[in-house]
């Protein structure tokens, strides 16, 4: 395994990539409001919360899958608010889609192909994720329908590994996989981040999101209720902002939201 | 032995309706476009044939050379401009949009080359001579010509798509759109892609039409579009070996048809169309075959 400088990386505390009051509409139905954060290069952001609280959305619209009402997304000081999904990806956004979203007619090393069409310059190769996961090369003329959950989900990792990104978006990569299935995708992550990439991650699971990240932010019906470092909230704190108890005394950023 | 000759007619003209279909199936297949236009467009192709051939003046093998890339352009051109913009707003609105392309086209060329049927003269021995099997079949060289460039044009795709990184991203896209944004891929400009395979093969198949036998303004609509329908559904949508077996069954039913009573020719093709349709919905080779 070796190490990649981090040259092209923004010196200091220089977040990689941030979110400024970012306000999102379905329809009539405001799914974020006002949300902003900070993610810095090297670091793992949880964003937890419970089914609909806007979690996904958010990640959607830093992909740009969703266009914001409001606010702005900056990636490397740059606004790519207004930029079309593909660009973001080839620039270093690129996202890991809830429910894995595989190419089904095609085989496992084609979605790998496709994955590295538009890669960056940089460490990982389709070669690289089947050093990594041996048993995807043996599998790789296979259609991914044929694979188990984890197995696809590890592949739709592998996809969004091959382009090189910068900043990786994982969207809820526990759903439907059994937990010993997500213990073991989750221990990937060290691996993963030895190549310098940054990880902005979602999860329902909030244990699983306390163990991996270095700051966390609880969302509640599109609103911030919670954010800090997991050392730094109780396990009392998490639950008020996960399911909007009364009282809720929010960490690290005092007055934001909460009430219904 | 006039039996025999029917079927082997039959196989060869299938060639020419599997040509009509491919490009029909991979708008479908990729796009969700069902374009009514398309049998417009092949007769546009062939009208650019006569065209380009009277002011010119260049040999007729020549017209393929020149049209089949601009009908691809035509398709790339359209297909980012007025069917994506239909796309954006619903699938159904691409079948009103295709549709008002299909009667512009009609009256366009009947304004212009008037409703007289017209076909590519091409002065070739190649196109009316034919030799002989047996003592009873007579083959012309034309189809058995018109057969093998389908059947290497339909080769050619499968291999496109099967191997090359624009085939690798028509059929991710096809699968689904949005993951292969994340990958970075510009679906719109892969539909492009998909539309300009599609306009370059039904005008590969417009003009061997027109050598074959004879172009109106309406051949587009009321022959060649029923045929690749049928075609399609016959064969089975998604799978080009489907589309070819399609394209061959709905011929040899036709000229079965043709033997029974000459005007039975196209009435036995649809028959047959029907009954695929209640018996085998999916199409003789269903998707998934494919790949």
């Amino acid at each position: 395994m070796t190490v990649p400088g981090d040259g092209e990386r923004p010196a200091g505390d220089a977040p990689l990539l941030e979110v400024r009051d970012l306000t999102v509409h379905h329809g009539q139905l405001r799914a974020l409001d006002a949300i902003s954060l900070q993610v810095l290069p090297g670091e793992v952001y949880a964003i937890i919360g419970a089914n609909g609280a806007g979690k996904s959305t958010l990640l959607r619209t830093i992909a740009g899958l969703h266009h914001p009402t409001t606010g702005s997304i900056l990636f490397d000081g740059q606004d790519v608010t207004g930029r079309r999904p593909e660009r973001r990806a080839m620039q270093g956004i690129v996202m890991v889609p809830e429910g894995r979203r595989l190419f089904g007619s095609l085989s496992v090393q084609e979605n790998l192909q496709v994955g590295a069409t538009y890669a960056r310059p940089g460490p990982w190769t389709i070669e690289r994720v089947y050093e990594m996961f041996g048993w995807m090369q043996e599998r790789r003329n296979q259609l991914t329908a044929q694979l188990s959950g984890g197995e696809q989900q590890t592949v739709a990792i592998g996809r969004a590994l091959v382009a090189n990104p910068r900043v990786l978006l994982l969207d809820e990569l526990s759903l439907g996989l059994a937990p010993v299935v997500v213990q073991r995708i989750y221990g990937m992550l060290p691996q993963i981040l030895e190549t310098g990439l940054t990880v902005l991650l979602v999860e329902q699971d909030v244990s699983q999101a306390l163990r991996v990240a270095s700051r966390i932010q609880c969302l509640l019906e599109g609103k911030t209720t919670l954010e800090g470092r997991p050392a730094d909230v109780t396990a009392d704190q998490v639950e008020a902002a996960y399911f909007g108890l009364a009282g809720a005394a929010p960490a690290g950023r005092p007055g934001e939201g909460g009430e219904p | 032995m006039a039996w025999v000759n029917a079927i082997i007619q039959g196989v060869l003209v299938g060639g020419l309706y599997a040509l009509f279909a491919c490009g029909l199936s991979l708008m479908f297949g990729v796009m969700k476009v069902v374009n009514l236009a398309h049998g417009d467009l092949a007769v546009v192709a062939g009208y650019l044939a006569i065209g380009i051939i009277a002011v010119i003046n260049i040999p007729v093998l020549w017209s393929f050379v020149i049209v089949v890339p601009l009908m691809a352009l035509l398709g790339y051109v359209l297909q980012r401009t007025i069917l994506q913009g239909a796309l954006d707003r619903s699938v159904l609105t691409t079948l009103m949009v295709t549709f008002g392309l299909s009667v512009v086209i009609e009256n366009g060329l009947l304004q212009f080359f008037t409703a007289n049927s017209r076909a590519i003269g091409t002065g070739l021995a190649l196109v009316t001579g034919s030799f002989t099997l047996g003592s009873q079949i007579q083959i012309g060289y034309l189809p058995v010509v018109i057969f093998v460039v389908a059947v290497v044009v339909l080769l050619g795709l499968q291999y496109f798509l099967s191997r090359s990184k624009y085939g690798r991203l028509i059929r991710a896209v096809a699968d689904d759109k949005e993951a292969a944004q994340l990958a970075g891929a510009d679906y719109r400009h892969v539909f492009g892609i998909a539309a300009a395979i599609a306009f370059g093969t039904v005008a590969l198949a417009g003009i061997a039409y027109g050598m074959y036998s004879q172009l109106s303004p309406t051949t587009g609509t009321d022959t060649i579009l029923l045929f690749a329908f049928a075609a399609v559904v016959i064969g089975g949508l998604g799978s080009l070996w489907g589309t070819l077996l399609g394209g061959v069954v709905l011929g040899v039913a036709q000229q079965i048809g043709a033997q029974i009573s000459i005007s039975d020719e196209v009435l036995a093709g649809f028959i047959v169309f029907l009954a695929v349709l209640v018996l085998r919905p999916q199409g003789l080779i269903s998707r998934g075959a494919q790949s």
